[in-house]
């Protein structure tokens, strides 16, 4: 608990840089920062120690839990085609671990306590030693407790074998980051306790009055009785916000202002990163224009945006070309507009550039909880929550709700979801800017498999805000078996989205291969938005034997629940059934 | 004081429940998790005062308060309500509850356990079952049933609402009823619904958990009851107003 927590709040206000930008670098305060920037290691060949280290981000000293004493953890740079060796030494007094973010490898180098090994324990050494199969930027973070929350993550830039068919001038990685000065454990126990403790931005009774005198008092009773007729919340973007989130780039809060330098008119790749535990960002540069080349490190067919929207753990490269003697803004706002992190491109150190306002806050909508489709008629769907009929997706998918799905841990289940890839999302829609879809993404070559998928698997995901329960089908981690995948089998995944957030959903060891609405092959990626009130469907080819995690990259919902392994086993070895609707 | 067989009764309700639960909260527990970090039924506790206020009673400066505090998992909780008012120097009111608690439905929960009234005069203990949630319209509910002893049966509704004047300036109406199935005269309590409250709150959260307030509560008691205390010579209406502290943690 804080002490003094008025002056706490106008002073985070301060560093969070939400009133002002360039005026705060005029007061001439900038937050103390103790943990070192990240330095650059390559070769084949590292030694990462992992321990606690003192860092300061608001004013107030916390422990952060590093590798190499830096936040974010050191950028490593490998070589596709080396074999990597990395000795990983624990300090702390309790358990750790080293997951590498979308790599193929073996599931006994992959990371994940009681998964893939049992975790390092305090003072012992773990070696990680694996061939380096793809090229890309990726990044790699703790799997174990809340140690991702408290600094332990770090970008993998990998060289191609061949030539970077890129030719660029210039690289910076950019790792966007959520920094709490609470425990991290504490932040899930008050979610538990009240779900809505960090919304400070729910509809009053003047929001009312207001919505009275624009919609009339009929619109205004009936928007409202539909919300408290469901007990949702239409503010409800995130579930940590700015009151305790300070966001960081490259472990530099707004204020300190982290800078890349460029020459004018050179090329330059920025590698963004999502490090952050609970927050997505929609990143732009005012004035530039980034060109995407790459997600999850994989390359797209090269698409021109202002603005994308970065999910937790996916990866996005970008060119962008910044001409003049000028410094440019990196801006990335937090989904819930609560805060922002900020940096600068500039042809000299010390420069900064206008930083703009965080964007309207905006509310959800009917369609945004797959209840859309009847022209947003929002006061025709009152009363629809637990609705039972099979809803309808498309004339490709019929979705199914599991029996599971009709328990206290799930408060809503979508009747009409919407398929759509070329929707960019709450908070982004006709914002008059230029905003990245997943239908604008598309590998350059065909599916790298070839193969229709033999089944679909459909898991749904679930959850209850109220009691801050989040699952698979309505199942728990702890109340579910393993999906089973017989090893070379090609597979659907058919994900639809029954709560009223965006989840970021990750599969370790093998790939997600977006499919487009039709069911054809998109874009490969590790980890994939489903967007509030949307379902999407990927392929997996089942090609690496043994336990894998898969779940939803927001760490507490994983935490909580969100998670299930995937048993990548021959045919022979298994023979109980896998959970979730298998069709042929 | 409580008779043998009315305590046996009692227990006899309350025992299937104090030797079922601790299997029910461990079945989740022994499930092999693969995942050796993950713990995602963790052990959780929660104390709330959600009153603790002072009143401008007739009689003087009332203490009054009102407890809810739990501990255990997703999917049982041990839960604890006590209640109580002190006038004077005297404790007037005293209930304290035990109940085992278990979500049921995607906004209620169910619980059952034993209630013990303290005060007022006569102990008194019961076997409570309830379901408690959230109705529509953000609508807390808690709606008790109670069988007590010589066959007293009793019920309170409780139903409370949060209305943001801000963000963190909150009005919350509140409104409880209780209502008897016997006369127990020596604790002042007729047969059908006894009493009913209205309240009024105005709390500013400093910080979620810390919420000082003030407002008006309204009690009114009625039928058997009302007449019982008129012939007591005590009052049938009651308003009064209070200033108190919300604490959570």
């Amino acid at each position: 608990m804080s002490d003094n927590y008025l002056p706490r709040a106008g002073r985070r206000r301060f560093l969070q840089g939400l009133a002002l930008g360039a005026a705060a670098i005029g007061l001439g305060w900038r937050a103390a920062r103790a943990a070192a920037p990240p330095e650059v290691l390559r070769g084949n060949d590292f030694d990462l120690r992992i321990g606690a280290v003192p860092v300061n981000f608001t004013g107030r000293e916390r422990t952060a839990i590093t590798v190499n004493g830096s936040l974010p953890a050191p950028v490593l740079h490998w070589r596709e085609g080396d074999t990597v060796t990395l000795r990983v030494t624990n300090t702390l007094d309790e358990p750790t671990s080293i997951h590498w973010h979308g790599l193929l490898l073996p599931a006994d180098m992959d990371g994940v306590p009681g998964l893939s090994f049992p975790g390092i324990a305090p003072g012992e050494t773990f070696t990680y030693q694996f061939p380096v199969r793809q090229n890309g930027t990726y990044w790699y973070h703790s799997h174990s407790g809340m140690q991702e929350q408290l600094g332990l993550y770090g970008a993998l830039v990998i060289e191609p074998r061949a030539a970077d068919p890129l030719a660029v001038d210039r690289d910076h990685v950019i790792v966007l980051s959520d920094w709490t000065d609470e425990d991290p454990h504490r932040v899930l126990a008050r979610l538990k306790k009240q779900p809505d403790y960090y919304n400070f931005h729910q509809r009053t009774v003047a929001d009312f009055f207001r919505d009275v005198k624009r919609t009339g008092l009929g619109a205004t009773l009936a928007d409202r009785h539909m919300w408290g007729n469901m007990r949702m919340n239409p503010t409800d973007l995130a579930d940590v916000s700015g009151y305790t989130y300070t966001y960081l780039m490259n472990g530099e809060a707004p204020v300190d202002n982290w800078t890349g330098l460029f020459r004018p008119g050179e090329r330059v790749r920025l590698r963004f990163i999502n490090a952050a535990a609970m927050t997505l960002f929609d990143v732009r540069i005012p004035g530039l224009k980034m060109t995407v080349v790459a997600t999850d490190g994989q390359p797209v067919v090269p698409v021109v945006v202002d603005e994308f929207r970065i999910g937790n753990a996916e990866c996005y490269d970008v060119l962008v070309t910044p001409e003049g003697d000028q410094a440019w803004t990196i801006f990335a706002q937090s989904m819930d507009r609560t805060g922002f992190a900020r940096g600068t491109l500039a042809p000299r150190a010390g420069m900064s550039a206008a930083v703009p306002a965080p964007d309207p806050r905006v509310l959800l909508t009917m369609a945004d909880m797959g209840h859309g489709g009847s022209g947003h008629d929002m006061s025709a769907m009152a009363g629809h929550e637990g609705h039972e009929m099979p809803a309808t997706a498309s004339s490709r998918v019929t979705i199914h709700h599991a029996p599971t799905e009709f328990g206290p841990g799930v408060d809503m289940r979508a009747t009409n979801p919407s398929p759509r890839l070329d929707d960019p999302g709450i908070g982004l829609r006709d914002n008059g800017r230029r905003v990245l879809t997943y239908a604008d993404l598309a590998s350059p070559g065909a599916d790298p498999d070839g193969r229709e998928p033999g089944r679909t698997i459909e898991l749904h995901l679930t959850g209850n805000m109220e009691r801050y329960v989040w699952s698979f089908n309505g199942l728990k981690m702890s109340e579910a078996g393993p999906i089973r995948l017989t090893l070379g089998e090609r597979v659907r995944f058919l994900l639809v989205n029954d709560t009223m957030m965006d989840h970021p959903i990750h599969l370790h060891g093998m790939w997600s291969d977006l499919e487009d609405e039709e069911g054809r092959f998109k874009v490969r990626k590790h980890t994939l938005i489903v967007k509030a009130g949307h379902w999407l469907s990927y392929r997996v080819t089942a090609d690496a034997p043994g336990p894998w995690a898969y779940h939803c990259h927001l760490a507490l919902h994983m935490e909580s629940g969100m998670f299930r392994t995937v048993l990548v086993a021959d045919a022979a070895a298994e023979g109980s059934p896998t959970e979730g609707h298998g069709h042929d | 004081m409580i008779d043998r067989i009315d305590r046996r009764h009692v227990l006899a309700v309350l025992a299937p429940i104090l030797v079922l639960m601790p299997p029910l909260a461990m079945a989740e527990d022994s499930l092999p998790s693969a995942v050796a970090h993950m713990d995602d039924n963790p052990w959780q506790t929660m104390f709330l005062l959600d009153q603790f206020e002072w009143q401008d009673a007739e009689e003087g400066g009332a203490l009054v308060w009102d407890v809810n505090a739990w501990a255990g998992t997703d999917d049982h909780r041990v839960l604890l309500r006590a209640a109580g008012e002190r006038v004077d120097g005297t404790t007037e009111e005293n209930r304290v509850e035990l109940l085992w608690w278990h979500p049921v439905a995607s906004r209620w929960d169910l619980v059952a356990g034993l209630r013990q009234d303290l005060e007022p005069v006569t102990p008194r203990s019961y076997a409570a079952l309830g379901v408690q949630g959230l109705a529509p319209w953000w609508v807390h509910v808690e709606a008790t049933a109670y069988l007590g002893e010589r066959g007293q049966t009793a019920a309170t509704l409780e139903a409370e609402t949060d209305l943001l004047l801000t963000n963190r300036l909150i009005l919350a109406p509140r409104l409880e009823a209780e209502a008897y199935g016997r006369d127990d005269e020596r604790n002042g309590v007729g047969n059908g619904l006894s009493e009913i409250t209205a309240g009024l709150r105005l709390r500013y959260e400093i910080r979620r958990e810390f919420a000082p307030y003030f407002g008006l509560e309204w009690t009114g008691k009625l039928g058997d009851t009302a007449d019982l205390a008129r012939a007591d010579g005590e009052s049938v209406r009651d308003a009064r107003w209070v200033a108190g502290l919300q604490v959570w943690f």
